[in-house]
């Protein structure tokens, strides 16, 4: 599914290299987790992964299903089947909701040679999995993420998961600032969405958020570069330890 | 009646004694034109000649012109301008009125049947020979009112120099909204245009401007709005039109009465609207917002608004609301002032002013003023000047929204603030989708970019 190999990225505008050769193969139906400390990259390959401006790239590849994502548009890698849910989903005055995913839908449809969904079709398939979510049909009609609690701003990022149907799910720190009961709901959801055909990485700095959505493979990062790989055991030894003895490890 | 033209100005001498600058440019504007003699007019048309000579055309060192340079609205004649055929069909599918101007003049034949319970209505060239008119008092009065603390020439010659418009009184709550529809026929036709209307004490009226006036156009509208009246203008000129515009909105709203007007400009070449706004008696609300969008691609493009609101009564609320989205040189300008009279104690004021600009030519200026002579009121302004926001259009593109598409939404959600200023929901829809399809049909021409 998603193949990184040798990635170094540097700042664009600045002399400052932040990822320094990433290797990791996120195989379909498993789901990773990415941990670290703060700085040591994690959300730099995300954004670069997705097609953020403002990163180089200087040396190594990543492909989605064989197929090279650096060199495309960020809508062109969402509709080859990659989605990344923000750590701070961002606030669209003005614009529904509902008109926001609709045409996000839409769009991806059309990018791939689908036929749209009609409004009825949409609204249907909408409502069930807002249910699911327990997005209250208010918060649909809602401006994007605008006056959203942060439980309801993440919620929102796993409905517009289920609503695209990614193959490639990437969650940044998609547990900060929620409490249990968010966290729990978000990761139902999570979980709702796990197939055969979908891949999970999911980075976090926490262990806790793994307790409710549980990884094949835990892999540690560091200062750029995957540093360590482990089952999910790997996880608890950070909780309990913190990552100064891991690292001080890998040296 | 009408048909017979005088030259008016004639009629009164130049200020004695002396000889400014301007005289020969302003003898020569007038001398361009038909000025018409006027019916129930008269008086006031021959009070605004002598007004214009007093205070002559503005110049390019008038502090209130200096971020729009008045020598194209100084000129004799307006150049000929090409303009393509309109197939505009906005406010169409609305149950309404529809008076049609073509060139300025009132067609008849193309206008609906001007019999509306509730209103009395009628074009002014038609109404001129009334001996007893309702307007008589008002034709000019607020405009004259509204020459104080600064001076609006062009308004002066508007009443000097309009042979038409529409004067509509309003005695009871009209459903139907009544829409004046301008054509242009002519390439260089200058149009000056008078709409008086007046909404007699609890009156309810829509009134609805869309079309193409002409190559140069001065629209001044006077409304006065009685106790507890409600006002609603929503004024949405051609878009891509080349035009040279004008125009003036004088407004005195009476206690506990509502005024809210809301204008949209999509291209054109240069215009400047002035609001001059009166809130004159108790627990009033005044609400003007404008939606500008200009690319210079297809030539220049300034668009200057130009508001006053005045607050003389308590516990009123007033609200500005302008946004301008700007590219390739385009140049949006907002000069807003909320003046503050003593006594008018719990005055609720606000204005916003905010300029995107799509790319690094383009400019906002933006002059915001509060003048308070009250101790006990509330006043906000604010105005910012940005690019769009890059986190926002990576995040619509992360969710596979195509990025020409992306821009478009992100500029509506810019303008979302000033269109949420019309209320009625049809209206609304109706500008939005407009502004959306050309939006869309402009985001493809440029996809390139």
């Amino acid at each position: 599914m998603l193949e990184i190999k040798n990635l170094h990225v540097k700042l664009e505008d600045e002399d400052k290299q932040i990822l320094k050769g990433v290797d990791l193969t996120v195989p379909a139906g498993e789901v990773h987790a990415i941990m670290g400390p703060n700085g040591s990259g994690k959300s730099t390959l995300s954004y670069v992964l997705s097609g953020r401006d403002g990163y180089e790239v200087t040396g190594g590849e990543a492909t989605l299903d064989g197929e090279s994502l650096l060199e495309m548009e960020p809508e062109e890698r969402a509709a080859a089947g990659l989605f990344l849910a923000f750590q701070y989903p961002v606030e669209i005055p003005g614009v529904g909701n509902m008109t926001f995913l609709r045409t996000a839908v839409n769009a991806q449809r059309k990018a791939r040679g689908e036929e749209e969904l009609s409004s009825a079709d949409f609204l249907k398939l909408i409502r069930q999995k807002a249910a699911t979510l327990k997005i209250d049909s208010e918060v649909l009609k809602r401006p994007v993420n605008v006056g959203f609690s942060g439980g309801e701003k993440k919620r929102n990022e796993i409905l517009q998961m289920a609503m695209l149907e990614p193959s490639m799910c990437i969650l940044d720190e998609t547990d900060s600032g929620l409490d249990v009961d968010a966290m729990r709901l978000v990761a139902e959801g999570v979980n709702a969405l796990r197939s055969p055909d979908r891949a999970f990485l999911v980075i976090t700095h926490y262990q806790r958020l793994l307790d409710h959505i549980k990884p094949d493979v835990v892999h540690i990062m560091a200062d750029g570069r995957i540093v360590r790989t482990g089952g999910p055991e790997l996880a608890l030894e950070v909780e309990q330890n913190g990552y100064g003895d891991l690292l001080a490890e890998v040296g | 009646m009408m048909a017979d033209t005088a030259v008016l100005a004639a009629q009164v001498p130049a200020v004695e004694g002396k000889v400014r600058p301007g005289d020969a440019a302003l003898a020569a504007r007038l001398d361009a034109l038909d000025l018409p003699r006027g019916g129930f007019t008269r008086a006031a048309r021959e009070d605004a000649a002598q007004r214009l000579q007093a205070m002559g055309l503005p110049g390019a060192r008038d502090e209130y012109w200096r971020y729009t340079d008045p020598a194209p609205f100084n000129a004799a004649r307006p150049e000929p301008v090409e303009f393509g055929a309109d197939a505009s069909t906005l406010f169409t599918g609305i149950e309404r009125l529809n008076l049609v101007f073509v060139d300025g003049r009132f067609d008849a034949a193309a206008s609906d049947v001007l019999d509306v319970e509730g209103v009395e209505i009628e074009s002014l060239a038609a109404a001129e020979a009334a001996a007893d008119h309702w307007a008589a008092g008002l034709y000019g009065r607020l405009e004259t009112a509204g020459q104080v603390p600064v001076k609006r020439p062009f308004a002066v010659l508007n009443t000097l120099a309009a042979a038409e418009g529409v004067l509509i009184r309003v005695t009871g709550k009209v459903e139907r909204p009544v829409h004046i529809t301008y054509r242009r026929s002519a390439p260089d036709a200058d149009v000056y245009l008078h709409h008086v209307v007046k909404l007699e004490e609890g009156a309810e009226l829509t009134l609805l401007e869309s079309g193409a006036i002409g190559a140069r156009s001065n629209v001044v509208i006077e409304a006065d709005l009685g106790r507890g009246a409600r006002f609603h203008h929503i004024s949405a000129k051609r878009a891509n039109d080349p035009k040279l515009g004008l125009g003036h909105i004088f407004a005195r709203v009476a206690a506990e009465a509502l005024f809210k007007s809301f204008s949209l400009s999509v291209n054109g070449s240069m215009m400047r609207n002035e609001a001059v706004i009166e809130i004159a008696g108790d627990d009033a609300v005044a609400h003007i917002a404008a939606a500008v969008l200009g690319d210079g691609d297809t030539g220049r493009f300034h668009h200057d608004d130009t508001v006053f609101v005045t607050h003389a009564a308590e516990r009123c609320e007033s609200r500005q609301v302008f946004k301008k989205v700007l590219k390739n040189g385009a140049e949006g300008i907002f000069q807003g002032k909320i003046l503050v009279k003593p006594g008018a104690q719990k005055t609720d004021g606000y204005q916003i002013s905010q300029g995107l600009l799509l790319d690094e030519g383009s400019q906002f200026l933006a002059k915001p003023e509060l003048e308070i002579y009250a101790d006990d009121v509330k006043c906000s302004h604010g105005s910012t000047t940005g690019a769009l926001d890059e986190t926002a259009l990576f995040y619509l593109r992360s969710r596979g929204v195509p990025k020409e598409r992306a821009i478009v939404l992100l500029v509506l959600s810019f303008l979302a603030d000033a269109l949420d200023e019309i209320e009625d929901q049809r209206l609304r829809d109706d500008i939005l989708g407009r502004l959306e399809d050309w939006l869309t049909a402009r985001a493809g021409n440029s996809a390139t970019a």
